[in-house]
């Protein structure tokens, strides 16, 4: 699965109006949970073209600031209510203006994995990401068919539409949450952790297809553990050190041996191989 | 390979099928029983118009229609209400007993009976039971606001629990003679159903307002955050699905009594002939719901004749063998 050209279906209709204008604004953010403080306030804008990756420790609050920045207020959650500050605009928009199916157009998220209770083809699920496309009597077309299968070709999955989702393995289960993502052709990617469970090649291949995404006018953020592929696919870094701080800014500035130890609670060190940053845990 | 599902891919022609199969259901029931009454004869009792001549009209008018009729309802109620709760409690095991209705139902309907009370108030003892059962599982799952699938779970099964031994003290002090009307009500009996209209214009009306969310329901069964992201108002759709299965299991149960099996199994049969889309499902499982109780029914009352068997004892002998037939051959 190496993508060079994306397909027609999945390239971005028109572009983003106003270059200037960033696709996705965070003003004065800052997220606490009961006491615990999980993001100072800090700012944000995610232009077109942009890719972001969020790093940090287990339980830093990635997940939480992806949810955040998609709009989602704590969805599901029986813990203690996440207090979020601030502004979080789509477009021009604050998000909380958006109706939740324009929403749903404009950006997408790529969730942890979601536990399957049903027997379900991988067509029927990568159609999943069409329906806020669709009005309430609508049914999937034909060009919502030839999306999926071309969302699912991004993702090496071809000639796996009939198959059922729960006899697949991990990655291409996660494969297939990637295809409907795709599938939902949003503006904004949000992906928690995308490459979990995906062996290296894919790895690369789907941090590829995010670049080439965003190249044609999309914007992607993505929590990630892996620093050397977060250091060369991200334009902008954020770290969450798990006590509220937050480092942002380019790979060059945030992933220091120095700042990265802190966050991550162990001893690292960056080395330089043709160009491209390499971390060592000592 | 095989195709996960071989019908999956004329879903019309299936529920073109079980509609014939549900037509064909009704006629058996109309036609069979101690007094035998030919095709014609129905067709012209029913259609005939007029005052109608003859016993077999009075029969098939008086007798055997509503009773066909109410077990269609309640069946594809049943079957409807399984379908809502499998998906609100993302659990296939889930059936529409499972959150207390049933229960509630039970200690209103046997309360009535025991009290002595004449058997309309044995109707509206179910009704209440029901529906107080599930006000009290609403507002206790509800809690803190998070409203969560193993919240709700475990406040029904408990709920049900509670209901449960209720039943059983009542049927341990009760006298000897009603200890029979109690037990067939808690089998599932359509013997005293004359009046299916109530229940017939639920299950259209309820349809009706569950297909539209079709969709919906497909992308919920992915998971509440998906669902979310996808601009599905997820809270408030599992509170209509709530109150949509309660509210039909409340109809169904007091009119027939608690059936068992129905709305567990004939939601799944259906899910491996059609796969999970909830657009055909929701009708495909009203017919074959209403189908299976009517043919289920028909036996009971014929089987023995003029011993009536409770149709729930007959709905899981049927449903049984069917079931581990279907999934011994999917399994392979």
């Amino acid at each position: 699965m190496t993508i060079s050209v994306l397909p027609s279906e999945l390239a971005c209709p028109l572009p983003w109006p106003d270059p200037a204008r960033p696709l996705l604004a965070a003003r004065r953010l800052a997220l606490r949970r009961g006491a615990r403080e999980l993001c100072r306030e800090f700012d944000l804008e995610v232009h077109a073209g942009q890719c972001v990756a969020i790093l940090g420790r287990n339980g830093a609050g990635k997940t939480t600031l992806l949810h955040a920045l998609a709009g989602l207020h704590d969805v599901g959650k029986g813990a203690a209510a996440l207090d979020v500050r601030g502004e979080i605009c789509f477009g021009d928009r604050s998000c909380a203006d958006w109706p939740p199916v324009q929403a749903a157009r404009f950006r997408g998220l790529l969730p942890q994995r979601q536990p399957m209770p049903f027997a379900a083809s991988v067509q029927e699920t990568v159609l999943v990401g069409r329906h806020p496309h669709l009005g309430r009597w609508g049914w999937e077309s034909a060009a919502d068919v030839s999306i999926a299968s071309a969302a699912l070709d991004c993702v090496g999955l071809q000639g796996f539409a009939s198959r059922d989702l729960r006899a697949l393995s991990g990655g291409e289960q996660q494969r297939v949450a990637l295809a409907m993502l795709l599938a939902q052709t949003p503006r904004l990617f949000l992906l928690d952790e995308p490459l979990n469970h995906l062996d290296l090649h894919h790895q690369i291949a789907v941090l590829e297809l995010f670049r080439a995404l965003a190249a044609c006018g999309r914007g992607v953020v993505m929590a990630l553990h892996d620093l050397a592929l977060a250091a060369r696919y991200a334009d902008i870094i954020i770290m969450l050190d798990g006590e509220g701080g937050v480092e942002l800014g380019t790979s060059g500035d945030v992933l220091t041996a120095r700042s990265l130890s802190r966050a991550f609670g162990h001893p690292l060190r960056r080395i330089e191989v043709d160009g491209q940053a390499v971390f060592l845990p000592e | 390979m095989m195709p996960v599902r071989p019908f999956a891919a004329h879903p019309f022609a299936v529920l073109a099928a079980l509609a014939l199969a549900a037509l064909a259901a009704l006629a058996w029931a109309l036609c069979a029983g101690s007094l035998a009454v030919s095709p014609g004869e129905v067709f012209s009792a029913i259609f005939g118009g007029g005052d109608g001549e003859g016993m077999s009209v009075g029969v098939v008018r008086e007798l055997r229609l509503p009773r066909a009729l109410a077990c269609f309802a309640c069946g594809g109620l049943l079957a409807l209400a399984g379908t809502l709760m499998q998906v609100l409690l993302r659990n296939p095991l889930a059936d529409p007993y499972i959150l207390g209705i049933s229960g509630g139902a039970a200690v209103g309907a046997l309360g009535a009976v025991v009290l002595g009370l004449a058997s309309p108030w044995m109707d509206a003892g179910a009704l209440g039971g029901a529906l107080a059962a599930m006000l009290v599982v609403f507002g206790l799952a509800h809690g803190d606001g998070s409203w969560t699938q193993t919240r709700l779970l475990l406040t029904g099964v408990i709920v049900a629990a509670g209901c449960g031994a209720t039943i059983t003290l009542m049927l341990a002090l009760a006298p000897a003679a009603q200890m029979q009307t109690m037990l067939f009500w808690l089998m599932g009996d359509a013997s005293g159903a004359s009046r299916p209209w109530p229940a017939l214009v639920v299950l259209a009306a309820g349809l009706a307002v569950a297909l539209p969310f079709g969709r919906d329901l497909n992308v919920l069964a992915r998971g509440q955050l998906t669902a979310v992201v996808l601009g599905v108002d997820a809270r408030r759709l599992r509170r209509a699905l709530y109150l949509l299965a309660s509210l039909f299991t409340a109809v169904a149960v007091t009119l027939v009594g608690t059936v068992g099996f129905v709305g567990l199994v004939v939601p799944h049969l259906v899910r491996l002939v059609l796969g999970n889309d909830q657009r055909l499902l929701m009708p495909a499982a009203v017919l074959a719901g209403g189908a299976l109780l009517t043919v289920a029914d028909t036996l009971a009352r014929t089987l023995l004749a003029p011993q009536q068997l409770p149709v729930g004892v007959l709905t899981v002998l049927l449903g049984v063998p069917v079931f581990l037939f279907l999934l011994a051959r999917h399994s392979r």
